[in-house]
């Protein structure tokens, strides 16, 4: 396999996919009282169905007021966004994604159950069907035997594992996820990886990744986006395509490590813009 | 041998030694009385003893467990129960002199380090745990009615003064219909009443003010504006809107509750947080939904502390506005006219069923926050 075969830069997308997420030309400009924070500017980006997308830059570069644009926590102030054809506040309503925030963000009066269980419960679902979602999810991040607990018996990495647990029982089609593993350990982080791997592989679903890691970014993405620092600009689109079955192990093959040198190339390339 | 002298128990082994030495009732120069001295007391000698006894042995020794403790608040009870047979059987009260004050005071240094020793005491198991936790405030309790009582009887100071502690609960024993009568008119009507509607629409009045952010800022300084008005003030103006019967009291208590409980809940819908604010908007949980899953949750610690204060304020309330005018019941109307009488010991068994009330109430309002928001940081403990 040459690299060119691995890595490819972004041909124009056939119309034919199904695109998720279709941004154009957004800008944000927050308006604070020491003048305004250009926090993105002039941003490009289409994910289709199925594609899992990973977000890497420096810290402060925009990636998650990105997401949250996308979640419609936040509204562009320039450009064109559409979330399955539909508008973010829209596509919000539909309840199209499942978000997972960078801190767990448990509510610390409901025990780990009952947490996964509150987006089931505001969709109106049947006690049964509530219960079973729970113990699945909570059953993927490993965390069977602690649904009575409540969050503030848990480690901060279990913690994040349950809101995790949350965003999945949600079972919506697109997963935006904003540096979901970045208080774990490597170990469980590793696992979680494969896990997500995993349940990407099996369910179609999109996911978009926001991350600070190289090799967690190659190992999960079918495509990378390279943004540089503030204002946050796409800088680098990269695309991958390891076998959706692929284990840790692609991370000691000489393919890995171009996509991660490339990756890098970018993130370094960025930083220059500032001197 | 620990090491360290025990100091408390060593001054009331010093003291009671002293008590044996110095007399234990003054003379009285018309009469010609005797003075008492330990040879006349056969039974208050033998606590002084055990007393001496027990402070040598503990300042050796120290107080080191529990059951050491229980051991020194043994003799203390015993102490104490030949101190008051003393004042009331062998005629000291009126009369008691250096010995007899320096006896008590050691008895007091014994009880200080006992109950010291039980309330620093740790288990991991729950039923020990509180029943030190019990007994700690119990004794400190019945240790401060002790001295109220020996004060007030061995200075011999008068009835209408601060009678002692045994006749009020003599009085409050032979009252209980009158008590029960005036508790049914003031508490169980008056007070519930007026604190569930002043509660309850301050509540609501808080979840509607929060949906205009017109009213959040106008209201705010008008509550704080009602709620400084003296009930001095509001309560003959209730009594006249309302009648004489408890319905103008609930009328003062709703005043006086309802901008505690509006001001508190307004700024406890405001703490629940952006990140668990945004997190709903992802489940796009409406308004009410929000509300009832998030924000109410949220503030229930703030709600709580309006609940606490307003219990207290309530029963102030309304024996209060009894003073202006009130069928002829009702605590606040026994305390106006029995302190006319001069019946002091009915004012203080009234005082005292209020302060048992108010406990009482104020102590289920603690335990249901206590049960509702285990999850606040205040409350947790770590339990695996
Ligand atoms: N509500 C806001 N008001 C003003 N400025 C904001 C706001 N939210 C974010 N910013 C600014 O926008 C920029 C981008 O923030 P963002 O949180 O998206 O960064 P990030 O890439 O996620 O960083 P990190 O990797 O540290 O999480 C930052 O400089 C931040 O200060
Ligand atoms: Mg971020």
């Amino acid at each position: 396999m040459t690299l060119q075969a691995v890595v490819n830069n972004v041909a124009p997308m056939a119309a034919s996919k199904d695109v998720v997420v279709d941004i154009q030309k957004m800008s944000l400009t927050f308006q604070t009282a020491d003048g305004p924070v250009y926090a993105l500017s002039e941003v490009d980006l289409t994910i289709n169905k199925g594609e899992f997308v990973s977000f890497i830059g420096p810290s402060g570069c925009g990636k998650t007021t990105l997401l949250r644009v996308i979640a419609d926590l936040e509204r562009a102030t320039g450009g064109d966004i559409l979330i399955n054809g539909v508008s973010p506040q829209q596509a919000r309503e539909d309840r199209s994604y499942g978000y997972v925030f960078q801190a767990p963000a448990l509510l610390p009066w409901r025990s780990i159950e009952r947490n996964v269980t509150l987006p089931l419960e505001i969709m109106e679902l049947s006690k049964e069907e509530r219960l079973r979602r729970a113990h699945e999810a909570l059953k993927l991040v490993e965390l069977n035997g602690f649904e009575k607990k409540f969050p503030w018996q848990l480690s901060g990495g279990m913690q994040q594992r349950a809101s995790i647990a949350r965003a999945l029982s949600f079972d919506a089609d697109l997963l935006l996820m904003d540096e979901p593993f970045g208080a774990l350990d490597e170990i469980v982080r590793d696992h979680l990886n494969e896990q997500l791997l995993k349940l990407w592989a099996r369910t179609n679903k999109t996911v978009a990744f926001v991350t600070h890691s190289i090799p967690e970014a190659v190992f999960l993405s079918s495509k990378i986006v390279v943004m540089s620092p503030r204002p946050g600009r796409i800088i680098d689109v990269i695309e991958t395509d390891f076998a959706k079955d692929r284990t840790l192990d692609i991370r000691e093959t000489p393919e890995f490590l171009e996509v991660a040198h490339r990756v890098r190339e970018g993130l370094r390339a960025g930083h220059s813009y500032d001197d | 041998m620990t090491g360290k002298l025990d100091k408390f128990c060593l001054v009331a082994a010093v003291f009671a030694l002293l008590s044996l030495v110095f007399p234990l009732s003054g003379v009285d120069i018309d009469t010609g009385k005797n003075v008492a001295f330990v040879s006349d007391l056969p039974g208050l000698a033998s606590a002084m003893v055990a007393c001496v006894v027990a402070g040598v042995v503990f300042t050796w020794y120290g107080v080191t467990s529990v059951l050491r403790a229980c051991i020194v608040l043994a003799v203390v009870v015993f102490g104490a129960w030949q101190a008051v047979a003393a004042l009331y059987h062998q005629g000291l009260a009126g009369y008691a002199s250096y010995g007899f004050w320096m006896f008590i005071f050691s008895l007091w240094a014994l009880v200080w380090r006992a109950i010291d020793v039980i309330a620093n005491y740790h288990s991991l198991e729950n039923g020990k745990q509180q029943t030190a936790n019990i007994i700690v405030p119990v004794a400190f309790g019945i240790w401060l009615l002790f001295l109220w009582e020996v004060i007030t009887a061995g200075f011999g100071v008068p009835q209408v003064l601060l009678p002692p502690p045994s006749m009020i609960g003599a009085r409050f024993a032979s009252s209980t219909g009158i008590l029960w009568d005036d508790f049914r008119q003031t508490f169980l009507k008056a007070v519930i009443a007026g604190y569930v509607l002043g509660c309850g629409s301050g509540l609501i009045v808080a979840i509607a003010v929060d949906r205009v952010p017109f009213l959040k800022r106008g209201l705010l300084p008008l509550g704080n504006m009602v709620s400084a008005l003296p009930i001095i003030g509001v309560a003959p103006i209730m009594v006249m809107w309302f009648g004489f019967d408890w319905q103008s009291k609930a009328a003062v208590i709703v005043i006086m509750t309802f901008f505690p409980m509006l001001v508190n809940t307004v700024s406890g819908l405001s703490a629940a947080g952006r990140l668990e604010k945004d997190l709903m908007a992802t489940y796009a949980s409406g308004y009410w939904s929000t509300l009832f899953r998030l924000r109410l949750p949220a503030a229930l610690p703030f709600i709580f502390n309006a609940l606490k204060i307003n219990s207290t304020l309530a029963l102030i309330g309304a024996i209060v506005a009894e003073f202006f005018g009130t069928p002829i019941v009702g605590m606040g109307f026994r305390i106006s006219t029995e302190v006319g009488r001069m019946n002091v010991d009915m004012v203080w068994a009234e005082i005292a069923l209020a302060a048992l009330a108010g406990t009482a109430f104020y102590g289920a309002v603690a335990f249901a926050e206590r049960k509702v928001t285990s999850w606040h940081p205040s409350f947790r403990v770590r339990r695996h």
